[in-house]
């Protein structure tokens, strides 16, 4: 018994080139990166070994003192979050009904929707910030206008695809039995959409206690004020404190928002 | 005599039945209720006052005139600092991946099926998401000084928690019978993984990868604020000294250059899966 591979697959032209080009393209990529990139290893070594000492051992012993501060900043954070993820939840449905192929039948419009979308999940949320501090001055307040807008981006294309996605079989059946286009969306649309469009939006709170964090770094308020104060007074004790305190609110809420979510869906 | 003031109440409707039972009604309103109440409570306490926006935006002509035109001229000036930042992302995405690999094979329950020690990774992974790329990037700053080193080393661990995260669970959800029918004919486990395991992964493997590479140029993008280098270094610089139009040309920059690295990134996915 003679045991014989199968034929392989014969080569293709195309493909090779294609693969050619596209390892070409890597290789220029990683090549322009590395050449680009200009580190000084020495000065960082050395930094860090008279540094390490100085920072990490304090980061591991926060101060207890300062609990109620950092806890009250953390609590701004939360405020924050929720008053933004909120507008944000609400500012989506419109522009998730304007951005669905089936809602809105003409394609221009959907096609509008769906830039603006991209357009604003493009902006990071602290650029949003720096442009709503300009605005409406240094504060909490452009924290939550930040977190709106931001999150205003991912969830209407998220209630989008929702609305893209029910079952047209229940608005037809409805449209057959002579109902108006009010009655049509609240009887038959809504009860199937706001369970995954409260999950989403649940969701986005979540990923938004953990946007707000950093914003007071540019003074969008919460806690983030106090990472900037403990970085420039280099009071790593608080710092490592307030890393804690992030680390488990953060921890406690993606818990409790996955165990409401999963009741929801 | 008690009835009939409801029934009249409600005699526009009488003929569809109520869906949802009283409890359930009860419930919800509560839940309505608890969650306005604390929006009203943030709102107040953030001084979220739409008084205040509106009456703000009677400010809006000045601020546009502060802010417009952009001075989009600045482009050849702050290319080096952009490019900086593709190259952050570029550098720190790539580590991450590599870095990811055993760490998501130890995350993934059906390659490791040491109870404790797929428990221990996991909860080092959630821990290391919990953690903004801000406060890492601050800590790295002081750590090693000003400079791309900071930034490069924020972003690794940041990607990597939601990297590791992501290709676990793709990893768990692999189809085991190619497994065992490979085993089954006396493959040795490098040849199971090689021919078996990595196939069926690579195509999300390189998703998620390049998904990731978009979070970190977003992220990049804004490291520079703390000194850890990139563009968002110089965009600090103009607005410490308000120069709003130098600003908005910067930031106008960078969404041009997010849009297009994700309309690429987003073309790659498609062709890959």
């Amino acid at each position: 018994m003679t045991l014989q591979l199968p034929p392989k697959p014969k080569k293709n032209n195309v493909k090779i080139a294609k693969r050619v080009a596209i390892a070409v393209a890597l290789v220029a990529l990683y090549t322009w990166t590395f050449m680009g990139i200009d580190i000084d290893w020495a000065r960082a070594v050395d930094r860090m070994t008279n540094n390490f000492e100085k920072i990490i051992p304090r980061l591991f012993s926060p101060s207890w003192e300062d609990f109620p501060a950092v806890m009250d900043s953390m609590l701004e954070t939360i405020y924050i979050a929720f008053a933004g993820s909120l507008m944000a939840a609400i500012l989506a449905i419109p522009l998730g009904f304007l951005a669905a192929k089936n809602m809105t039948k003409i394609p221009v419009l959907t096609a509008l929707g769906k830039w603006v979308l991209s357009a604003i999940r493009a902006f990071p949320d602290i650029i949003l910030a720096i442009l709503f501090i300009v605005a409406v001055g240094i504060g909490p307040f452009a924290g939550v206008l930040a977190i709106a807008i931001g999150s205003t981006g991912m969830l209407g294309k998220l209630y989008s695809e929702v609305l893209e996605s029910i079952d047209k079989n229940i608005v037809e059946a409805m449209e057959a039995s002579g109902a108006n286009k009010v009655q049509i969306l609240f009887h038959g649309i809504i009860p199937q959409i706001i369970p995954e469009f409260l999950s989403y939006a649940i969701y986005r709170f979540e990923v938004d206690v953990r946007a707000s964090t950093i914003l007071g770094v540019i003074g969008a308020g919460g806690i983030g004020t106090m990472i900037l104060f403990a970085n420039i007074n280099r009071n790593w004790e608080q710092m490592g404190l307030i890393l804690l305190v992030i680390i488990v609110v953060v921890t406690v809420i993606d818990v409790i928002s996955t165990q409401i979510r999963k009741r929801i869906v | 005599m008690s009835n009939v003031p409801t029934s009249m109440n409600l005699s526009s409707k009488t003929n569809t039945p109520n869906m949802l039972p009283a409890k359930v009604k009860m419930r919800m309103t509560a839940i309505f209720i608890a969650v306005l109440g604390f929006y009203l409570f943030s709102s107040y306490k953030t001084d979220a006052s739409f008084l205040e926006l509106i009456s703000g935006l009677g400010n809006m002509p000045l601020l546009l005139e502060e802010f417009f035109p952009p001075n989009l001229s600045l482009f050849s000036k702050i290319w080096p600092s952009l490019a900086e930042t593709i190259q952050m992302a570029i550098i720190a995405t790539t580590i991450a991946a590599m870095l990811c690999v055993p760490l998501s094979l130890l995350a993934a329950n059906n390659i490791v099926t040491n109870k404790y020690l797929y428990n221990t990774v996991r909860f080092l992974l959630n821990l290391l998401r919990t953690i903004p790329d801000m406060v890492l990037a601050i800590v790295f700053v002081s750590l090693f000084g000003l400079g791309v080193l900071p930034g490069i080393l924020a972003l690794i661990v940041f990607s990597l928690g939601i990297l590791a995260k992501l290709i676990s669970e793709t990893i768990e959800s692999i189809d085991t019978n190619p497994l065992d029918a490979m085993r089954a004919s006396g493959a040795n486990s490098v040849q199971m993984i090689s021919f078996s395991v990595v196939p069926q992964v690579l195509p999300q493997f390189s998703s998620f990868v390049l998904y990731v590479f978009e979070i970190n140029i977003r992220a990049s993008v804004v490291l520079g604020l703390v000194g850890a280098g990139g563009i968002g270094q110089v965009l600090n610089n103009q607005l410490s000294i308000r120069a709003y139009p130098n600003a908005m040309g910067i930031i106008i920059i960078i969404f041009i250059l997010v849009i297009i690295i994700e309309f690429i990134s987003n073309k790659i996915r498609e062709a890959i899966i």
